[in-house]
């Protein structure tokens, strides 16, 4: 099976082709080892990074922007966005400060993009 | 009535007068920063979705993550920052300039100062720009704006919506408003080609089924008090099919059809504006028609990455440091851009140092050459991969291949596309 996707690593835009013969997964037409990664990937379970902002308590802003430390499985999206909009958030945070642990056992963590010191 | 006298003024606390800011302050002139919002970071606060940095930070960072690496560096700096303050008026004087703001913490200030850098960034435009005919209900937003209302103050703009316009700041408010849990029903875009990045194309549209339609206008707007639906009518060789027209139902419009530079304080000083660009027309310092006021990023042309915004400022900053310490006294030479080019920033050149220009395509191609030529004859070309008219292009002209002899007081530098 052959299948052409779009690489989204960086903003260059490889079109991959990616061909599945049994247990073995080649990549095509991609122009750094990224690709060959993303290409895989997207075959099997494809993931995205997931970005959102939660609610804060803070004088300066009402939101605070969030996103996924590493790109998570596309099924968990939806339940992950859900989380996040219920939970609020009060300053100080720092960047990197992480706001939910290790999401449905993914081993990945939602952080801050953002510091907040009051 | 607070008076501050500075060195500089970087009007905007974004990413171009952060960058430009710095850079004055790295080289020992004292400068203060105005900046109408609460917090600096100007909008890339606003644009949480990740894909900036890639060149200048060599990883990929979100927006908030970006302005914050520059908010540090002028934080741990002795700069005096005015957040939540507007910059109404730049008045000449015989030395230096005179600056007039307002805000609710210092009421008027006034800034005595020797250069202004213009930082303002752009605006978006509107459906008045576009003329699209109907009734005028609520419901139809910029698509900055949505993205504002809903990353910033966590409000959602309407619950099905349609997007005019493929650009990158279309296509990923078509993700958030899927994200945020509306129905966004389709793109729609004029040209017969998507505006934004492939990558785009396929994590905001193509992860959530959102049909794209190219060569297509929204042909009207339905609806009362609130936006109640749309026509769609293709277009063939430029002409609206008429007979085609769709309908779509809907309560909300967003409209990704372009930007403006924020020239309001630059035209009531005085300043040339290049009508290609509709920023400040400037010379090869980035300085404008009057001394001492320089422009660098969004307000001098609309700039497709942030990475780009960042090097042009830090390189405006280092002429404005050049300017203060009399270092810019030079002949400058004409640039003028040639076939296929929409247009060239700096209007000129200088022949002892390297000049870096960025230009904006007017056609499509996959392989193409950028084409030097001084007064008629060939000086250097460049080959380009992929071009077209959303990614800006830059090119540096090293000293080293300027022949000094060939120049003289009219010598005219023409950079043109071949397709």
């Amino acid at each position: 099976m052959t299948k052409e996707l779009i690489c989204i690593s960086c903003p260059i835009g490889c079109h991959l082709e990616v061909t599945q013969k049994g247990d073995e997964i080649t990549v095509r037409n991609n122009k750094c080892s990224r690709g060959e990664i993303y290409g895989k990937e997207e075959l099997l379970a494809p993931k995205r990074v997931v970005t959102a902002t939660c609610p804060v308590k803070s004088d300066l802003m009402l939101r605070i922007p969030v996103k996924t430390t590493e790109a998570i499985p596309v099924e968990l999206i939806n339940r992950l966005l859900e989380e996040l909009y219920k939970r609020e958030v009060s300053a100080p945070v720092r960047r990197g400060d992480i706001i939910l642990e290790n999401f449905m056992d993914s081993g990945i963590d939602v952080v801050s993009t953002k510091t907040l010191s009051g | 009535m607070k008076t501050i006298e500075k060195d500089v003024l970087v009007i905007g606390g974004g990413s171009a007068g952060m960058a430009a800011a710095a850079e004055i302050r790295e080289r020992n002139h004292s400068v203060a920063i105005v900046e109408r919002d609460n917090i600096l970071g100007g909008i890339l606060n606003q644009c949480i979705h990740n894909g900036f940095g890639l060149h200048r930070f060599k990883e990929e960072l979100t927006g908030p993550e970006y302005a914050e690496r520059y908010a540090e560096i002028i934080e741990a700096s002795d700069m005096e920052v005015f957040t939540g303050t507007t910059v109404t008026e730049i008045e000449k004087r015989d030395e230096g300039k005179t600056v007039y703001a307002y805000s609710a913490r210092h009421g008027m200030l006034v800034f005595q100062v020797k250069a202004v850098v213009l930082a303002m960034g752009c605006r978006e435009r509107n459906r008045g720009n576009i003329g699209t005919p109907g009734t005028r209900p609520a419901g139809v937003y910029t698509a900055g704006l949505a993205q504002r209302l809903v990353n910033m103050e966590g409000l959602m703009p309407g619950s099905k919506c349609v997007i005019v316009g493929s650009g990158d700041i279309g296509l990923i408010m078509a993700r958030r408003m899927s994200w945020v849990g509306a129905d966004v029903k389709a793109v729609v875009e004029i040209q017969p080609y998507p505006a934004g990045l492939t990558r785009n194309i396929v994590q905001c549209l193509n992860d959530f089924n959102i049909p794209l339609h190219l060569s297509h206008v929204v042909s009207k707007i339905h609806g009362k008090d609130r936006v109640e639906g749309i026509d769609i009518t293709p277009l063939r060789d430029g002409i609206e099919v008429t007979e085609e027209t769709f309908h779509i139902e809907c309560d909300t419009l967003l409209l990704s059809v372009g930007l403006i530079p924020d020239n309001e304080i630059a035209r009531k000083a005085g300043i040339d504006i290049n009508r290609e660009t509709n920023g400040p027309l400037v010379d090869s310092s980035l300085m404008t028609s009057v001394e001492g006021i320089f422009a660098c990023g969004n307000v001098l042309h609309v700039h497709d990455l942030v990475d780009y915004v960042s090097e042009e400022s830090h390189r405006c900053g280092a002429f404005v440091s050049d300017y203060l310490e009399h270092q810019s006294e030079t002949k400058q030479f004409k640039m003028v851009s040639g076939s296929n080019l929409k247009y060239v920033i700096p209007n000129q050149f200088r022949a002892d140092r390297d000049n870096h220009f960025y230009m904006r395509s007017l056609i499509v191609r996959n392989h193409a050459e950028l084409v030097l030529t001084l007064d008629g004859k060939e000086l250097g070309r460049k080959k380009l991969r992929h071009i077209q008219p959303s990614e800006m292009i830059s090119f540096t002209l090293k000293e080293k291949d300027l022949d000094k002899a060939a120049l003289d007081d009219n010598s005219t530098l023409e950079i043109s596309l071949v397709g």
